[in-house]
């Protein structure tokens, strides 16, 4: 009967409480669709970015990440290797081999560049590039080819079919000079990638730089992105001297910084429509306390102890702050449903903008069910919180009091 | 064997720098089974006299003994609950829960006592029968007139089977025809069941019907009278 009654009650005023009821849920509907839209373009912002360069997790020569020089690439020893690779949350090794070096054709100028060497497989498998391939292929294993981003390729005045001169420093001081065909063309996103990037086959890499056996890094493919940094934390415990394990956010820390600077302008928003419910319910509770006093007054007479009474009016804040908290939720989902699986396409100068940093100039929205759980529960407690006001003015009422008009 | 007993009651109020003597060395002693009137003038302490003996108040001097209990010695939960067993109460208004129907009302009471779902729902029956409102039992406090929202107080007074039913001014705020009908009514309890009640009044037709008057002036009994 207590329920019954806290439920009634809900009702008894019933404009008031649908208006406190609108307040929660239009608040609630504008934190969710924001945060919605704010972590779902990270999420494809980050895993973009991550896919495009680093990866998740690399497993590296120590110190490699800080000189990025042949001279600090590694050989993984066998029992390390087999550690990794068998361990149930590591999918796939991804390895690679990277330079700096200069490139020319027969009839330009010499640019600066980075060559790649990869497993075109894997990297297609787990890193799309092959999506990126515009004309021609990757060079297959073993093969001997190379595939040049787009805009080198016009700098450099080649297409395919034609022959890059590589010449560059090897591992040890040995020269790392050679010759190969040019097998295709890549338009990768990120501008500056478009301008320098050489895909080879790795095992070429090895032999053009001398470095045998040797890699810049080995990418894992975690089974889940969720818990790096605990991985990361359980794999290097594995591991002999001389190499380490690195995730994105260590070798990618400006990319984390932009995006915080990012979410805080949207925290303080979502603080600002945090008051207006807080507000919103909180006038409410001190209305309806106010006027149910000589209510009170009367159930504490006739034998209803505080404790019972307390938590019916608590039950029946509680339901007004729950049914305000499902309505925005219900509002937000199919909007936020719309746009993470039709994205918003940015155009002018934000696509441009986008296209910089290495993203697809998509807004997709975020529907990770914890964007809903988080909100709904802070908007929860804040209204359970703020209902403690009306826990406390019961406990303080003397019934003679309450009822004196 | 008295059921309430009061012995040399005070209770003061502070009033800026005068002291109200509200209640002013009050003995009072109710049997049970009788139906007694408090009379007296405009703030003669008549509701601060019920509030000390329903527990709602606490005296500044003096005790109140209910069913052989100094009441004021029980901490503010006990006093809650010993009121839920022992008195009944019937206010001058607003006595409802606005949000149960007249049924629910008067089972609130019971449910507070624990009951089981089958006998509140049969005593809540009887009681609405006894004050001749079995008709109106699913209707909501707001539905109903004055007079037969006393009535529900009064059948909710009695749910609890309390030891005596506490009325402060019960027909204040009602026409003198329900004014009757409520009379009939407990004067009919009274009677028939036994049932004690100590209510205040201003009403002469009240008056009239009461077997005991106690008149009350500042704070004091000047007369008390049985007929
Ligand atoms: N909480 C209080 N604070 C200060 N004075 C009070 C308080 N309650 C009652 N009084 C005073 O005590 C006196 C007795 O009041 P009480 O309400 O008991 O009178 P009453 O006989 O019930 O009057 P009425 O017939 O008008 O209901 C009055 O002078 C009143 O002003
Ligand atoms: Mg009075």
């Amino acid at each position: 009967m207590l329920f019954k009654m806290a439920w009634r009650n809900v009702w008894r005023n019933k404009r008031r409480s649908i208006i406190t009821m609108a307040s929660v849920s239009f608040a609630l509907f504008f934190a969710l669709v924001m945060r919605s839209m704010q972590l779902g373009t990270y999420d494809q912002a980050y895993s973009s970015v991550i896919n495009a360069t680093t990866g998740y997790l690399q497993w590296q020569g120590e110190g490699y990440w800080e000189k990025q020089s042949l001279e600090r690439s590694f050989s993984p020893n066998e029992e390390d290797l087999a550690k990794i690779e068998n361990h149930p949350e590591v999918i796939d090794l991804v390895p690679r081999l990277e330079s700096f070096a200069l490139l020319a054709s027969d009839h330009s100028d010499t640019r600066p560049g980075l060559i790649r060497g990869i497993e075109a497989d894997k990297e297609s498998l787990y890193f799309g590039l092959a999506d990126k391939i515009e004309s021609g292929h990757l060079p297959a294993k073993g093969e001997n080819g190379v595939v040049l981003a787009k805009k080198l390729a016009e700098n450099l005045g080649l297409s395919i079919g034609d022959t890059l001169v590589i010449i560059g420093q090897g591992y040890h001081g040995m020269s790392a000079n050679g010759k190969y065909p040019v097998i295709g063309l890549a338009k990768l996103p990120n501008p500056d990638a478009n301008k320098s990037t050489v895909f080879i086959g790795l095992e070429q890499m090895q032999e053009l730089t001398g470095a045998f056996g040797q890699y810049t890094g080995l990418v894992l493919i975690p089974k889940s992105t969720d818990k790096l940094a605990a991985l990361k934390t359980e794999l290097s415990a594995k591991l002999s001297e001389g190499s380490e394990i690195l995730t994105w956010r260590e070798m990618m820390p400006e990319l984390i910084q932009a995006m915080e600077a990012d979410s805080a302008g949207g925290l303080a928003i979502l603080f600002i429509l945090y008051l207006v419910i807080g507000f919103g319910i909180f006038g409410t509770i001190l209305m309806l306390s106010a006027e149910r006093r000589p209510e009170f007054g009367i159930l504490i007479s006739i034998g209803m102890n505080r404790a019972r009474l307390a938590v019916t009016t608590f039950m029946e804040t509680s339901f007004l702050s729950l049914l305000g908290i499902l309505l925005g939720s219900i509002l937000s989902l199919p909007i936020s449903w719309y746009y993470h699986l039709n994205p918003i396409q940015l155009s002018g100068e934000m696509e441009k903008m986008t296209e910089e940093y290495g993203m697809e100039p998509i807004i997709p929205f975020s529907v990770d069910p914890s964007i809903w759980l988080t909100h709904g529960l802070v908007v929860l407690v804040i209204s359970m919180i703020l209902g403690l006001y009306a826990v406390f003015s019961i406990y303080r009422l003397s019934p003679v009091k309450a009822m004196r008009r | 064997m008295a059921i309430i007993e009061t012995t040399n009651l005070h209770r003061d109020y502070q009033d800026g720098d005068s002291i109200i003597r509200a209640v002013d060395g009050i003995n009072l002693s109710v049997e049970e089974g009788e139906f007694t009137a408090i009379i007296g003038p405009s703030g003669s302490g008549k509701t601060t006299l019920l509030n000390l003996i329903g527990g709602l108040d606490n005296p500044s001097q003096g005790e109140v003994i209910v069913d052989q209990k100094e009441i004021h010695e029980l901490s503010d939960n006990e006093l809650i609950n010993f009121r839920l067993r022992h008195i009944g109460f019937v206010f001058q208004a607003y006595n409802l829960i606005p949000v149960l129907s007249a049924k629910e009302n008067v089972e609130f009471i019971m449910q507070l006592q624990g009951k089981s779902a089958k006998e509140r729902s049969k005593r809540a029956l009887e009681l609405l029968k006894a004050v001749g409102l079995e008709q109106q039992a699913h209707k909501r406090p707001n539905e109903l007139s004055g007079g037969q929202q006393q009535r529900v107080a009064v059948a909710r007074a009695l749910a609890s089977k309390p030891s005596f039913v506490l009325a402060d001014e019960p027909t204040a705020n009602l026409d003198s025809k329900s004014t009757e009908d409520l009379l009939d009514i407990m004067h009919k309890l009274n009677q028939e069941e036994g049932i004690t009640f100590l209510f205040s009044t201003h009403d002469q037709r009240v008056i009239d019907r009461a077997q005991r008057l106690v008149y009350v002036e500042d704070g004091k009994i000047k007369s008390d009278t049985k007929k």
